[in-house]
């Protein structure tokens, strides 16, 4: 009883993830603008200033338009702002001030479900906006097709990594300002670095080697790979290393969880 | 079924702590069962463990004859929690709080709106069904709490302090609902610090302290047991008084400033005090489950 047990878990998670959509229907014309309009924000930003000024990207043996390299990167941070920021905030306001999960733990319902329905509502929400930003980014023919529908799974593998990690921190930080700290340790490093705005070989080689430890470089490298429609074996391996990810911090979301509300 | 639920030996310890020592107490079919207790005595953490939410450190639990280890979810389909604070989901309307609480007991979505429909009229909130739970009245929300651990028309209702925090209107209507469910055969287990609330609803309880068990009965019966059937209390007791007390075989406490005698036979001291000791501030009074709870607990600040 004292402990996580993953044997727990069956479809009944689904209610969980059913709660976040009853109440995200209701307030969804708020939250289907900021991935429909940012795209634009950031191409306009990108793509008329700074394109003038870098021109082409030398990237894996090709020259490309800066502006369709950060393309899928802009989608691969926003998968990463889904997850994460779902996971944070989101969740540590039903933990802490609303006690949704205190609620939900006085039906048939246990710990280990309650958070994986708040994982996958994350992942979930996060194939909602890739959707919504993909297609934007579509308009202007930036995005290659049918390679690139496979960026909606990836939306889901990424939602659930930076969910997990999200919802770790929510189980472990005691108070709301406190993620300030994972934001500027980890998302802003990674956002900058992980091979957004700039090919990872602009890095000194140890700073490459680094920059691999992120899960935002991999799901960078297939979003972009899968919008080139360049397709490769070597591309199994970054979705393996987001896959491991996402599984060591779904395992330590549940236990930071379970020390947290179990007493 | 003798039984509804038995707690043998129940304890739970945070670390070096021990907030329930030892606890036993069964819990018949259709009655209501009150736990009492100074803030601290554990009530919180008994009632946690009934519903799984809080493991065990020692001792069984076991609920319509299955045990709270194995069968915890079996057993958390059949029962109703109403938790001490107010968890209602701010982000829906009162409608949908109890709807989105009955998918959690997986009730198909047409069977979940007749029973939000039939509950909000019970608690008399069929009028704010489609206002936000925020804009609720503190007596409004908790009749929505209530409504909505019931959702599952539960065997067993759980309730950890329902009226903390109402005024007396509220109170008595949430009374009057219990009242009612009770007469509909439901078993209640109720924690609380008020005793009039204990002495109206309970038919059986424990006063609990320091996360033991002092005493268990009948609310009359405990009150007849150990404080008698009348009280008088006299203040600004005279050291005559006292002197005479002393020489006579009676129960009473000395709080100072403000004498506590505890009798059966009433009626007769009373005018001997009235006449001999005190001309004013003597009153005379039927015995409650308060004067039991205070003498076995002590008047000492908790917290």
């Amino acid at each position: 009883m004292s402990r996580v047990r993953y044997g727990r878990i069956t479809r009944r998670f689904f209610r969980v993830w059913h709660r976040n959509l009853t109440v995200y229907r209701k307030i969804w014309k708020v939250v289907f603008l900021p991935p429909l309009l940012e795209p634009l924000l950031y191409l306009a930003a990108f793509g008329v200033g700074l394109s003038v000024l870098i021109g082409t990207v030398h990237y894996e043996q090709k020259e490309v338009s800066y502006i369709s390299f950060i393309a899928p990167a802009l989608i691969a941070v926003n998968i990463m702002y889904n997850g994460f920021f779902e996971n944070t905030y989101a969740s540590f306001v039903r933990l802490y001030y609303q006690k949704t999960f205190d609620a939900m733990m006085a039906t048939p319902l246990c710990l280990e479900e309650i958070m994986t329905g708040e994982i996958v509502w994350a992942a979930s929400k996060a194939v909602v906006a890739t959707a919504i930003m993909q297609g934007v980014i579509s308009l202007f023919g930036l995005i290659h097709y049918p390679e690139s529908l496979l960026i909606l799974p990836l939306a889901f593998v990424g939602g659930i990594a930076f969910g997990s990690i999200g919802l770790f921190f929510t189980g472990t930080v005691r108070a709301i300002e406190m993620f300030n700290l994972p934001i500027f340790l980890f998302i802003t490093p990674m956002f900058l670095f992980g091979g957004t705005f700039f090919p990872l070989d602009n890095l000194p080689a140890w700073a490459q080697k680094f920059a691999m430890v992120f899960p935002l470089t991999h799901l960078v490298i297939l979003a972009r790979s899968l919008a080139f429609g360049s397709l490769s074996l070597v591309l199994l391996w970054h979705l393996a290393y987001l896959l491991l990810f996402s599984a060591v911090f779904f395992a330590l979301a549940l236990l930071a969880m379970h020390r947290h509300l179990i007493e | 079924m003798e039984y509804l639920m038995k707690a043998e030996g129940v304890t739970k310890a945070f670390g070096d702590f021990v907030a329930v020592n030892d606890v036993s107490f069964h819990v018949r079919p259709q009655e209501c069962f009150g736990i009492l207790g100074p803030n601290g005595a554990g009530k919180t953490s008994i009632i946690r463990m009934t519903y799984g939410f809080s493991p065990l450190t020692q001792g069984s639990l076991t609920v319509f004859g299955l045990s709270i280890v194995k069968d915890w979810r079996k057993i958390k389909s059949r029962i109703g929690v109403c938790q001490q604070e107010n968890n209602l989901d701010p982000d829906l309307t009162v409608q949908e709080n109890l709807a989105v609480f009955a998918r959690y007991f997986n009730l198909p979505k047409k069977e979940a709106d007749k029973q939000a429909k039939k509950l909000l009229a019970f608690m008399a909130l069929e009028h704010r069904r489609n206002d936000k739970v925020t804009k609720l009245s503190g007596g409004m929300m908790r009749r929505l709490v209530l409504a909505r651990s019931l959702v599952n028309d539960p065997d067993l209702l759980i309730l950890d302090e329902p009226t903390t925090g109402l005024d007396p209107q509220s109170r008595h209507q949430v009374w009057e609902k219990l009242d009612e469910l009770k007469s509909q055969g439901i078993t209640i287990l109720i924690t609380t610090h008020y005793m009039d609330e204990a002495s109206r609803l309970c038919d059986r309880l424990v006063i609990m302290d320091h996360g033991e068990i002092l005493v268990e009965g009948a609310p009359s019966d405990l009150i007849r047991k150990h404080v008698g059937q009348e009280v008088i209390e006299v203040g600004v007791p005279s050291r005559e008084l006292r002197t005479y007390l002393g020489s006579q075989d009676m129960t009473y406490e000395d709080l100072g400033h403000r004498l506590i005698v505890y009798g059966d036979k009433g009626d007769e001291l009373f005018h001997k005090i009235t006449d001999d000791y005190c001309e004013e501030s003597c009153v005379l009074r039927m015995a409650s489950l308060e004067d039991v709870f205070l003498k076995l607990t002590g008047r000492g600040l908790r917290e």
